[in-house]
């Protein structure tokens, strides 16, 4: 895994909201960290290069494009594991899959463009891997700010 | 959202183009002007379709190596109000209700909590349960092995 330096530090920590709309926003957020703006790009593309980073750009709120995101498990036996993984990722339609420990070991997002993709997706599932797909959609959302600074 | 908010979509659900105009280069791709492009996204900011725009790091990158589902059981006629509180934990990153799955999973209200160890998740999770009291009827916390796949959404083209 990458090490990071105080600058990198420095722009994973400012960096995670609030980029600006202007025309030379690198500009405006490297002059905030005292570094310059080819600095700034060459540091964000090694970050996610690096996989230090999963993502920079915009964060869609997707309810509200018409769209829907599931939260889903499966109770996956051991030795099928490996497969039933590779059959799940194989959807677009998931967006990122945990493996955690209980008796359902595999969780997963399910993002699509309107609410049939999500039956569509639940269905074509449970087809490829005979196994029954819990659903757990938000019934109501309290708190989502995931702003984590670097710690390493 | 029209065919343009859209095609944007499309064209930054990957990511922001890193070069000094990076709203420029979006324009160039979809034939509009750099002020368009400028007032679109700003547009869909202020409408929340895009909650904001920034990087997203790998937490086991940056130190946060444990990440704990706490999942709750909680009554049904509390449960909003209880995940208001539990949601304002200043350490927890999602907080939502979602349907219980009887009898395999009992649980109505979801918390994630983040750490750079399971024992961090652990103090977490004992200081929801103070919070919700005798109105914890069950609980437990999946802690994550693996990713099996981070890829964010996509919509389709």
């Amino acid at each position: 895994m990458r090490e990071l330096d105080a600058v990198d530090r420095r722009i994973i920590d400012t960096m995670q909201g609030d980029f600006p709309i202007c025309e030379r926003p690198y500009a405006v957020v490297a002059g905030q960290l005292g570094i310059d703006e080819d600095e700034l790009i060459s540091r964000l593309d090694g970050l996610l290069a690096d996989k230090v980073l999963t993502r920079f750009g915009p964060m869609f709120q997707i309810e509200r494009m018409g769209g829907a995101f599931v939260l889903a498990a499966l109770a996956v036996p051991e030795a099928r594991y490996e497969t039933v993984t590779e059959l799940v990722n194989a959807l677009p339609q998931v967006a990122h899959n945990y493996r955690r420990e209980h008796a359902l070991n595999m969780w997963f997002v399910l993002a699509t463009e309107n609410q049939a993709g999500i039956a569509e997706a639940i269905a074509r599932i449970e087809a490829d891997t005979g196994l029954p797909v819990f659903a757990f959609p938000k019934e109501r959302e309290y708190f989502v700010e995931m702003k984590l600074e670097a710690r390493l | 959202m029209d065919t343009i908010d859209r095609q944007l979509v499309l064209a930054t659900q990957g990511g922001l183009p890193l070069v000094a105009r990076p709203y420029a280069r979006l324009a160039e791709q979809l034939g509009l002007s750099e002020a368009d492009v400028m007032l679109r996204l700003q547009g869909l900011l202020d409408r929340g379709l895009i909650r904001r725009i920034g990087v997203v790091p790998n937490h086991y990158a940056i130190g946060w190596t444990a990440n704990g589902m706490t999942v709750w059981n909680v009554p049904d006629d509390k449960v909003d109000e209880l995940g208001g509180r539990v949601g304002a934990l200043p350490f927890v990153t999602h907080c939502y209700r979602r349907p219980r799955a009887l009898p395999a999973w009992p649980y109505n209200l979801f918390a994630m909590v983040h750490g750079s160890s399971r024992e961090e998740c652990s103090a977490k999770a004992d200081d929801i349960r103070r919070l919700l009291g005798e109105d914890c009827l069950g609980n437990d916390v999946l802690y994550s092995t693996r990713i099996l796949k981070k890829t964010g959404l996509r919509i389709g083209g």
